[in-house]
């Protein structure tokens, strides 16, 4: 401790001695160390490490971007009897826009955006294909054989996948 | 003078830049996490269709915040690993059915990580994690060097094409943050994947994890990860 703030001084004594040339560069490096923290102060963002090492408002700018898909509640507001119906059968719990895709657009404009509506057989398929992989718990049917020239749903109803339509 | 920066650097060293977000300890406090049951995806890929609309993200297949893999055991121990697309058209079954011993659907996305290497790896401060867990990017300041898709030990990196900048997983911050569920959740068929608050006792996934053996991805790398899977097989990487 003692030997460090005697070295110490003596350094600051020494400095006083020191040969003009490098009194010289004293402003110089006064100026550069102005120049480096007005450049900080105006490049480094207002947030930035206000929560760590990142601009905090870059939360709040995540948080306002829109919602494309608008939730099974949203839909309930309109469509509360067939959510119902779906209850009682084995795709109860499925969200409408599962099959249906995004709605927002649909919500803003109900008469005039349509959802779609999947009517292929590839897109039963891709839960209800034939598959070692997928669970048991999903009927599994194989598509290269089960009635191929047909739409699936031009016989089951998708929303009460137990009850036939012919 | 260069004795006197030692001496006081002696006494008052710099502090040490933390990079890992604590849980909060206040319950009230929100922590998000997810959960994915192996046993119940079906491998349909609407999740990872429905996260390419909600989040605007490249339709090439190179681009994905969550993605669907079909792992494949065959008989001689070896393992097929297949992600069409992602699994947004469905996935084909290629190994024959005597061949195969074990197969199975695994999702990925970001395991949104405490101790995230990607924080850590980058070097301007445009990736970072929320105070509720959540680890995101600010587009506006990434300069696209691409050392977080390097350290990203699960792969949930990209560089988005158009603005040429690194992009990920927010699990839906602007969603969640309204009381909405992911978009992933939200199209999920069979409940595979659940959201929740695991500072909330009586969130859907601390449930989740409390009935199930929960396992998290190349737990050896210590990352942190809050994405718990069930039924995890030993083969997954």
């Amino acid at each position: 401790m003692d030997i460090c703030t005697n070295l110490s001084l003596s350094n600051i004594n020494k400095s006083l001695n020191m040969p003009p040339q490098l009194k010289r560069l004293i402003p110089l490096f006064a100026i550069f160390i102005f120049l480096f923290l007005a450049a900080r102060s105006f490049l480094v963002p207002k947030s930035f490490g206000e929560q760590g090492h990142y601009r905090f408002n870059s939360i709040a700018e995540n948080k306002e971007k829109a919602m494309i898909y608008a939730g099974k509640e949203a839909c309930d507001d309109c469509h509360s009897d067939r959510i119902q119906e779906m209850e009682t059968d084995l795709h109860k719990g499925i969200s409408c826009e599962t099959c249906h895709g995004p709605g927002s657009a649909h919500i803003a404009n109900p008469d005039s955006i349509k959802p779609m509506i999947p009517k292929g057989r590839d897109f039963c398929g891709m839960c209800h294909s034939l598959n070692p992989s997928r669970s048991k718990l999903v009927h599994q049917v194989d598509l290269k054989e089960h009635n191929v020239t047909e739409n699936c749903i031009e016989c089951h109803n998708p929303h009460l996948p137990c009850q036939m339509k012919k | 003078m260069g004795s006197l920066l030692v001496t006081t650097s002696l006494f008052t060293p710099f502090n040490a830049v933390v990079y890992a977000v604590e849980r909060p300890k206040d319950p009230s406090k929100t922590w998000w996490g997810y959960g994915i049951d192996i046993e119940k995806c079906i491998g349909c890929g609407r999740c990872a269709n429905a996260c390419k609309t909600e989040n605007n993200i490249p339709k090439q297949p190179f681009y994905f915040r969550t993605w669907v893999e079909q792992y494949t055991i065959k008989n001689d121990g070896t393992v097929k690993v297949e992600s069409p697309n992602g699994g947004i058209d469905g996935f084909v079954q290629s190994v024959p059915p005597e061949d195969i011993f074990k197969a199975f659907f695994v999702p990925k996305l970001c395991n949104h990580c405490y101790k995230s290497p990607c924080v850590q790896a980058c070097p301007v401060g445009a990736t970072y994690e929320t105070p509720d867990g959540v680890v995101m990017v600010d587009e506006t300041y990434c300069i696209g060097c691409r050392y977080c898709v390097q350290a990203c030990p699960y792969g949930c990196r990209y560089i988005n094409p158009a603005k040429n900048v690194a992009d990920k997983c927010t699990l839906c911050y602007h969603r969640i943050s309204k009381g909405k569920t992911t978009a992933c959740v939200e199209v999920c068929p069979t409940h595979a994947r659940i959201l929740g608050n695991l500072n909330d006792p009586k969130s859907p996934l601390v449930k989740f994890m409390k009935e199930h053996t929960c396992l998290v991805l190349k737990p050896h790398l210590n990352t942190g990860s809050k994405c718990f899977y069930n039924a995890l097989s030993g083969e997954v990487r």
